[in-house]
């Protein structure tokens, strides 16, 4: 065998390692639908999806998971409006205002908050937040809406914030210069020049902030309360969607209806989060920011 | 109009301090917040910990003894993820910064690792689940969690190896290359050990993340109790992020384990930010001391 040759077939032999992740994504779909489609013999697509009652093990059983999807989107909406304030103001404080020191330390402190178990943030919850709510606003339950979304917000704040930072790290030297240049206090460069420049990257940020809150299990699981009906209020018990899964797959018989069913929430789970992500992919490269962003 | 510019600048020192102090305010939330969790914790816990509680197994049903079989277990999926994870991992990076040339299929492949980085953590259960638990038959066990978790930290494993590569200086390869030595052999004996440092502590972070993931080995690897130690990578585990979240809602005595359930979360966040903590300072050191 020529040197040539070989160094070609090793360049396969990579490049076939590299494919393994898009063969894994092909995989769980594939997994998905073989589990999750059958449901759809029996139920049609809008009772499933836009049905009122999730009563799963009833005779006969019901799998409407609109209030299952209510429930996913509220926390992770309130928990958005929670973590991208503190976390995108973190990532300025970071990037512009802080001295070399406390940058180092507060980066730290971010990566292990990520690093944070989401099973530890669910105990968190439970044990903590719960009886804190339950006393101080008289409630039946602490374990509610309001509960996991304080809780999802700190798992989100992690991503919103280190990639925000990126991207104002990225906003090119000379556009600071000339705003101070013309004259602006510091606040008006970072308000109209450093953020509006580092946009795109922060859009991308809250993306992918928003994909990890709709995503994550541990904590909707063990502080949201459970009840699979559609809230009238903030104090109120949901259960999103990830919760349902995990609460039931272990005393789901194997290939049961209720088996499909939750094979088929994970399919909205799983396009929502591609969705999610394939924005804030289509963000990112669309309206490349400027200068040498490394998103 | 000297009194109206002087109020003018007032005004915008004003809003100037006023937005200097929310954001301090807002780091300073996000550290209280990993500190109150942290302390806490450390608080509750730290009495329940002892050499028996690290060394012994449950007793009495799980509301006495420790729960070394739970640790056991997340080293074995640990080990299982880092096997699977990290030669992908590091392959697909080699791919990707030394032969890729933009195209097509880079576009696909980088895409495709972007969106399985997004995959919620549930869903890769599911997939365990449906793929190595029932479609290959590796029931309920090491085998099948360990492949889950593997896929699961593949994103991450990938991003660091590529930044790790990426910073090993191009004149290397140039000067590797034009001493007449193939692109595989530079890769193997320059690129290679000069990246390797940055991979691995790259890695670690993902390797944290394997140990404390629940959703995942839920329905493919966990058991709620095993009477005896796996003997082989097809036997069902306990795991310490399965154990707590049993105990914490599932147990016989919910109240009565609370000491044990401090106890296990605490060395669960021992083990994970302690694995991520040396990676940062690793990272570090390396930066500073950096020889290129």
């Amino acid at each position: 065998m020529t040197r040539q040759t070989k160094e070609i077939i090793i360049q396969y032999i990579f490049l076939l390692f590299a494919l393994v992740s898009v063969l894994v994504l092909g995989l769980i779909v594939f997994s998905l639908f073989r589990e999750g489609l059958p449901l759809f013999t029996s139920v049609s697509v809008k009772d499933f999806l836009f049905g009122k009652e999730w009563y799963p093990t009833y005779d006969p059983p019901s799998f409407g998971i609109f209030p299952l999807v209510v429930g996913s989107l509220i926390v992770t909406l309130i928990a958005t409006l929670i973590a991208v304030p503190l976390g995108v103001m973190a990532a300025i404080y970071i990037s512009e205002i802080a001295p070399q020191r406390i940058k180092e330390i507060l980066k730290s402190v971010i990566e292990l908050l990520a690093g944070l178990p989401s099973v530890v943030l669910g105990f968190f919850g439970m044990v903590i937040v719960a009886p804190w709510l339950q006393e101080t606003f008289d409630l039946p339950t602490g374990l509610n809406i309001i509960n996991a979304s304080v809780i999802l917000a700190i798992m989100a704040i992690p991503t919103i914030s280190s990639i925000s930072e990126d991207a104002l790290y990225a906003v090119p030297r000379e556009f600071k210069e000339a705003s101070y240049a013309l004259g602006a206090t510091k606040f008006e460069t970072i308000a109209q020049v450093i953020v509006p420049a580092a946009l795109s990257g922060i859009s991308t940020a809250v993306m992918l902030g928003m994909a990890r809150a709709v995503g994550e299990t541990m904590v909707v699981l063990m502080v949201a309360g459970g009840a699979a009906a559609i809230p009238e209020s903030l104090f109120d018990p949901v259960r999103p969607m990830p919760a349902s899964i995990a609460a039931e797959m272990g005393e789901t018989p194997y290939g049961s209806a209720h088996y499909q069913a939750l094979f088929a929430i994970g399919m909205v789970l799983f396009f929502l989060t591609l969705a999610f992500n394939l924005i804030a992919d289509y963000v990112s490269h669309k309206f490349r920011q400027t200068g040498s962003a490394t998103l | 109009m000297k009194n109206l510019k002087n109020h003018s600048m007032r005004w915008r020192y004003f809003k100037q301090n006023v937005f200097f102090v929310l954001v301090r305010a807002s780091a300073l939330v996000i550290t209280l917040a990993l500190g109150g969790i942290l302390l806490y914790i450390l608080a509750n816990g730290i009495s329940v910990i002892s050499w028996d509680f690290i060394t012994k197994p449950p007793t009495d049903s799980m509301t006495k003894g420790g729960i070394m079989p739970a640790i056991l277990g997340t080293i074995y999926l640990t080990i299982g993820a880092i096997a699977i994870g990290l030669p992908l991992g590091i392959a697909s990076a080699v791919y990707l910064t030394e032969y890729a040339r933009q195209g097509r299929v880079i576009r696909l492949i980088k895409v495709g690792i972007n969106c399985l980085a997004g995959v919620p953590s549930v869903v890769f259960g599911l997939f365990g689940l449906g793929f190595f638990v029932i479609f290959l038959k590796f029931g309920s066990s090491i085998l099948s969690g360990s492949l889950t978790l593997g896929f699961l930290i593949l994103p991450t494993i990938i991003g660091a190896s590529e930044e790790a590569l990426k910073a090993v200086p191009q004149t290397f390869r140039e000067a590797s290359l034009s001493l007449g030595v193939s692109k595989w052999q530079t890769i193997y004996r320059i690129v290679l050990p000069n990246a390797l440092p940055g991979i691995l502590t790259g890695s670690i972070l993902g390797i944290g993340r394997a140990a404390g993931e629940t959703a995942p080995i839920m329905f493919t690897a966990a058991a709620y109790f095993t009477a005896k130690l796996p003997g082989s990578v097809f036997d069902e585990v306990m795991a310490l992020p399965y154990h707590i979240y049993v105990l914490a809602t599932a147990g016989t005595n919910i109240e009565a384990t609370r000491p044990i359930q401090f106890g296990t979360v605490l060395v669960l966040v021992a083990v994970v930010l302690g694995i991520d903590l040396i990676a940062i300072l690793i990272r570090g050191s390396m930066r500073r001391n950096k020889r290129w």
